[in-house]
């Protein structure tokens, strides 16, 4: 019982991670349609910038939000100059924009950091611990696993009770009608992919204490993260949360009871299995299409 | 028409890949007129509205508002105090009706994120206020059976109507109407024109039609505007308009004998 609960704990604070990064890439595609490929670059690129500007005695606070400063600043860059000018392009179209973005990126990040690990200084440590009964939590998994959903409720405030949430929704619905009722369609869209972006680049720096910081450390979260978002219905902000934790918890029991090798397997299987049953996502919309 | 239009187009002129939708188009609209454009199918009613809401960028000609050149972006539009409804009904379907609705209160809202976090009475007294008027427009329209409804699944005819209330929820100077009745049963459009007349006497909101039933036209516009391939073609009051020899051929394709 004890272990199960300890299993649970690290699939809660995983979970978290792949809960923000689908939340990232549904924010875009619910209002988009577009899939964002770059989402995980975006990120680690934030995660980058955040681990320079301690290096140069920043304060932590003010280093991390100036990472995710960073990655909000390249998804609105992206949306301006790229995908704006862009707007006649197929929605394939956009989303191989999207993976063009992914290899700059990338590639940016190789060049200016090196392809080296590079140790993420973090206030909170891996090794120490708190325990809740039996259970023990790290200091880090507890900082992931709050810090997650704070960011979710904020997120949660913002879309359901806000003027700008309502825009968005607004947008996201039906943007011509949006925008006869003077909802500045446009400005929305910037917005959402500088928040996708942050949240993106939140997920990466409460990964970096946990892999060390390289070019690639995204990789695997963002494909976990975007399989979440699948799984939870690609237009449902609840079912992204929802897909990852469930995907997180899900992976971490089965590394612990029976195969830490093939738990990214199982993972997918399990999406699988979802999928059959409910092709559109656990929480998703069914459509009807009308003739 | 009044001496100062409220809203003025001018040489308005659009074509799409060489055809000419719009060629030179000078239109007048006085305060609280109630004026229809009309014409045969693709003579560029909607595309003369498209352009007004900067969803078209015309290649010449300006479009006054107020005595102000409008701005290109159609929420920018919206912002001045332009509403409109959409031929091919462009609802929130997925939304219910109170909700769509609701959503014509964007402009107005003026609560902010620490309101809305903490629930604050600000934010409460705000949502009762745009609530209360919501329900007054609903009522207005005989719509407040159907508040809880998705849109998607309303008829077609009340669709119109929930776009009619989005629109007046924005609380617009000046309403662009595209096709409200098409769709509509009998009854509906007979209702539809009791409320048009009464969106411009009681409301004292300035409305533009665009509308193939010529009986709902003749009987409530103060005058007419003829299109006919992007060229006005006539302007006057209903009884000029029905008997103007270019009309009746746009109509009937050639000149009764």
């Amino acid at each position: 019982m004890t272990q199960l609960a300890q299993y649970l704990v690290g699939g809660l604070a995983t979970g978290s991670l792949y809960a923000l990064v689908a939340l990232g890439v549904v924010l875009l595609y619910r209002s988009s349609r577009v899939l964002n490929f770059a989402h995980g670059d975006i990120a680690t690129l934030g995660t980058f910038v955040a681990f320079t500007l301690l290096g140069r005695k920043l304060p932590f606070s003010l280093a991390i939000t100036g990472g995710l400063a960073a990655a909000a600043l390249v998804g609105v860059l992206f949306f301006f100059f790229v995908l704006r000018p862009a707007k006649e392009a197929s929605l394939l179209g956009k989303i191989v924009l999207t993976l063009g973005l992914a290899l700059v990126l990338s590639g940016a990040v190789q060049v200016v950091w090196g392809t080296d690990t590079l140790v993420f200084p973090f206030p909170l440590s891996d090794t120490r611990v708190h325990r809740i009964g039996q259970v023990v939590v790290s200091e880090t998994s507890l900082g992931t696993i709050v810090t997650g959903i704070v960011l979710m409720t904020l997120l949660y405030v913002l879309v359901q009770g806000t003027k700008i949430g309502l825009a968005m929704r607004a947008v996201a619905q039906n943007a011509d009608a949006a925008q006869a009722l003077g909802i500045p369609a446009r400005k929305i869209y910037a917005l959402t992919w500088a928040l996708a972006a942050a949240l993106g680049g939140a997920a990466g720096v409460l990964l970096a204490p946990v892999v060390y910081l390289d070019p690639f450390m995204m990789l695997d979260p963002f494909l976990k993260g975007f399989a979440a978002a699948v799984m939870g219905g690609m237009d449902s902000l609840p079912g992204a949360v929802l897909g990852g934790f469930l995907l997180g918890i899900a992976e971490s029991v089965f590394a612990g009871y029976i195969s830490f090798k093939f738990k990214t397997t199982m993972a997918f299987a399990v999406i699988i299995l979802v999928l059959l049953v409910r092709p559109e996502g656990l929480l998703g919309r069914v459509y009807h299409r009308r003739v | 028409m009044s001496a100062q239009p409220l809203l003025e187009t001018t040489g308005l002129s659009i074509a799409f890949g060489g055809i000419a939708a719009l060629d030179r188009v000078d239109l007048a609209v006085g305060a609280r007129e109630l004026v229809s454009v009309i014409g045969p199918n693709g003579a560029g009613k909607t595309t003369l509205f498209n352009c007004i809401c900067g969803l078209y960028r015309p290649d010449a000609g300006v479009t006054r508002f107020q005595d102000e050149p409008l701005p290109r972006r159609p929420d920018a539009v919206a912002r001045r105090g332009i509403a409109r409804t959409f031929q091919n009904i462009e609802l929130f379907r997925m939304s219910t009706v109170l909700d769509n609705v609701m959503l014509g209160r964007h402009l107005h809202i003026k609560t902010s994120f620490a309101d809305a976090a903490l629930g604050t009475p600000r934010w409460k007294r705000d949502e009762v206020r745009h609530r209360r008027r919501v329900e007054e427009i609903l009522d207005f329209l005989d719509l407040q059976a159907t508040r809880r409804r998705r849109v998607g699944d309303l008829p077609m005819g009340q669709q119109r109507l929930v776009e009619i209330a989005r629109a007046l929820a924005t609380e617009p100077i000046l309403l662009l109407l595209d096709e409200p009745s098409s769709g509509m049963t009998a009854e509906e459009k007979a209702d539809l024109v009791f409320r048009i007349k009464d969106i411009r006497e009681e409301w004292g909101i300035t409305v533009v039609l665009v509308e193939h039933d010529l009986k709902i036209v003749m009987g409530i516009s103060d005058w007419i505007a003829v299109l006919d391939h992007g060229v006005k073609i006539a302007q006057g009051t209903p009884d000029v308009i029905q008997r103007d020899p270019a009309v009746i051929t746009a109509y009937l394709g050639e000149t009764p004998a």
